[in-house]
């Protein structure tokens, strides 16, 4: 018999039972378009995190403090202090640049608005190009205004439009609590990196913000210790070097040995290298829920076409009489199984995608439909197909002739 | 010259059961069938006629003894080889028509000739073979209706046309005119005496006498084993 031909029987099989055949694709239906949807919601949220990351700036080295708590509500001790980072600029060598940040809040005043709560973010003259910002219009401060504690500002994007309207802010001055600055600079619009807006915050040299604005309760407890200093590597190559560079100056500085250091060093690829280990545990946990899915509509699949080879068995008997071999009457059930695999699994295809787009645009997260991830499945589901109509398939093919031309 | 023999039988023994249970369905039967001729099986039930219709069709093998059909030793084939067997040299016509439901008169009489491996036909040959075989059981008109819309007579005649499509050299029939009335019978009788005379072999099952003295001889069987052979007095008419 020709394929065609078996082809056709199984399809007629199938268009005879619509309802049954629909609930039997059921599982397959499912098990596809979860692990298509369940994969655009992991890639969507790799993506987002991804994008995070690369925003904070290219090869970026993080040393973060590692406080010990002194006795009871003394001072801690050990920790990474402000003129680190100046030893840090001066004494390493392949490094771009080195940012250390201090943030505060305060009442911020133009001569037109009057705006309350404005983050504000201390930091050192490397900034816009450690952490990958773009000055729109003026400038930023250098290095000795940061030395100098000079009263200068530079304004996110939104924060110069809430504070200035339409008219030029640069040369304008401003009152931070009740200290008077001068804008020199305004950043372009960069939008929300993580829960961050950088368009809405006063940018000021970090002198300026531990000697006017750092709460005074914190400042007398915290001293001229920072949590964090970024450095800027200004080649991907010399990335373990500086590391090895930083510690071995940083150990000499606090008088410790490398094991006991009070401080940690991170790159972003850690970061990254964590990211992507937690992604993919959730993606094979996922896998896994869709893997039993599709086994579930396998056995589905089997317990009907095992119904459908009884209640067929005398049509079984019939084409054995008039010639068919076993293996005929194998294919045609085994193509009957195949059938409702594939066409439950093109089914699930395009719930699944289809599924992804809505689940995105209704909860807001972002959902990327990944190719391979379609093949993957759709690939088991013909798998499953056929390893779960193999039995039944086999079970009429070895029925013989005349105890099934008896069957009633 | 004697026509050649379709069927010859040696010993055909069938044992069913093991050890104590062994029950001898067919003992040791030999007959033979020549081309041309229309003979009966008769036998009370549970006198091995239908075992020896099962083997005769290569539904089933023997237990032991030979059974040459058309000079060829079929008692020793595999599954595979008995499907081509059945599927060139015999046609079946059943007490209950045997037709695919929901599957019209034309593609029952197809199928044997889709599962044939050895001749290429395509999709419009077989057609034309098909409607041949169903002009000559006088179904012409009838080609598109699918079995439930055809009386009992009708659909008879569709499982005859399936059994002639593939040209088989031995028509098997089981209790023909078993689930028939009287009128229908006695027309499928004819149709089947119109396949005689033009020169099929046909060996026909049936528990009565009366349909079986239609035929040329009647083989009378009995616990297993063959009881008489009568002859009915009737010449091919050739």
């Amino acid at each position: 018999m020709k394929s065609t031909e078996v082809f056709n029987i199984a399809w007629a099989a199938i268009l005879k039972n619509k309802v049954r055949s629909l609930l039997t694709m059921l599982g397959i239906i499912i098990g596809v378009a979860a692990v298509i949807v369940m994969v655009a919601i992991s890639a969507g949220t790799e993506a987002t995190i991804n994008e995070e990351i690369n925003s904070l700036g290219a090869n970026l080295v993080f040393v973060q403090s590692s406080f010990t708590r002194g006795g009871a509500g003394g001072a801690p001790e050990g920790g990474l202090v402000y003129d680190d980072a100046a030893a840090i600029a001066e004494g390493v060598d392949g490094v771009g640049g080195v940012v250390v940040e201090q943030t505060a809040s305060e009442t911020v005043k133009s001569s037109s608005a009057v705006l309350d709560g404005i983050s504000l973010l201390g930091s050192t003259s490397d900034f816009p190009s450690v952490r990958d910002m773009n000055i729109a219009d003026g400038r930023y401060f250098n290095e000795l205004e940061v030395d100098r504690k000079q009263k200068v500002a530079v304004l996110g994007a939104s924060l110069a439009e809430e504070l200035f309207g339409d008219s030029d802010p640069i040369g304008q001055d401003i009152t931070v609590g009740t200290t008077r600055l001068v804008v020199i600079g305004i950043f372009e619009e960069k939008g929300l990196v993580g829960d961050v807006d950088y368009d809405s915050r006063l940018y000021m040299p970090i002198t300026v913000v531990l000697d006017k604005f750092a709460q005074s309760q914190f400042a007398r407890i915290m001293g001229d210790r920072v949590r964090l200093i970024y450095v800027e590597v200004d080649d991907q190559e010399n990335l373990d070097n500086v590391i090895l560079q930083i510690e071995l100056l940083l150990a000499k500085r606090h008088d410790l040995p490398l094991e006991e250091a009070d401080f940690t060093v991170t790159t972003q690829q850690d970061i990254i290298g964590t990211q992507e280990a937690t992604t993919a545990a959730f993606r094979s946990l996922l896998a896994w829920v869709a893997g039993v899915s599709l086994i579930v509509g396998g056995i589905g699949i089997m317990n009907i076409m095992l119904v459908s080879v009884t209640e067929r068995t005398r049509e079984i008997g019939i084409r054995q009489s008039i010639g068919a071999t076993p293996s005929d009457i194998r294919w045609q059930f085994l193509t009957e199984a195949l059938l409702l695999s594939l066409v439950g699994g093109l089914i699930g295809v395009i719930v699944g995608v289809s599924g992804a787009w809505i689940f995105g645009s209704v909860s807001g997260m972002r959902t990327v439909v990944v190719t391979s991830s379609i093949i993957l499945a759709f690939g088991s589901a013909a798998l499953v197909g056929a390893f779960f109509g193999y039995y039944p398939a086999n079970k009429a093919a070895e029925l013989d002739p005349i105890e099934a031309l008896r069957h009633e | 010259m004697a026509a050649r023999a379709i069927i010859e039988t040696k010993t055909l023994t069938q044992i069913y059961g093991m050890g104590d249970a062994r029950v001898a369905a067919l003992d040791g039967v030999s007959i033979s069938v020549h081309e041309g001729e229309f003979v009966a099986i008769m036998g009370p039930s549970g006198s091995g006629k239908s075992t020896l219709m099962n083997i005769l069709g290569c539904l089933s093998r023997p237990t032991s003894g030979e059974y040459f059909l058309d000079n060829e030793d079929v008692s020793g084939l595999d599954k595979v080889e008995l499907a081509a067997i059945r599927n060139k040299k015999i046609g079946y016509i059943f007490q209950s028509y045997n037709l695919l439901s929901r599957t019209t008169a034309l593609d029952n009489v197809i199928l044997p000739l889709q599962y044939d491996r050895t001749t290429e036909r395509t999709k419009e040959e077989r057609e034309e073979v098909a409607t041949k075989a169903l002009g000559m059981v006088g179904l012409a008109d009838r080609m598109q209706h699918q079995p439930q819309e055809l009386s009992g007579g009708q659909q008879q005649r569709v499982a005859i046309a399936r059994a002639l499509v593939n040209e088989p050299v031995l028509i098997m029939a089981d209790e023909p005119t078993g689930n028939l009335d009287s009128k229908s019978g006695a027309e499928i009788m004819e149709l089947l005496h119109d396949l005689h005379n033009e020169g099929a072999t046909i060996v026909m099952v049936t528990h009565s006498s009366e349909i079986a003295s239609h035929t040329q001889r009647t083989i009378h069987l009995r616990d297993g084993k063959l009881d008489k052979v009568i002859s009915n007095g009737k010449k091919a008419k050739k």
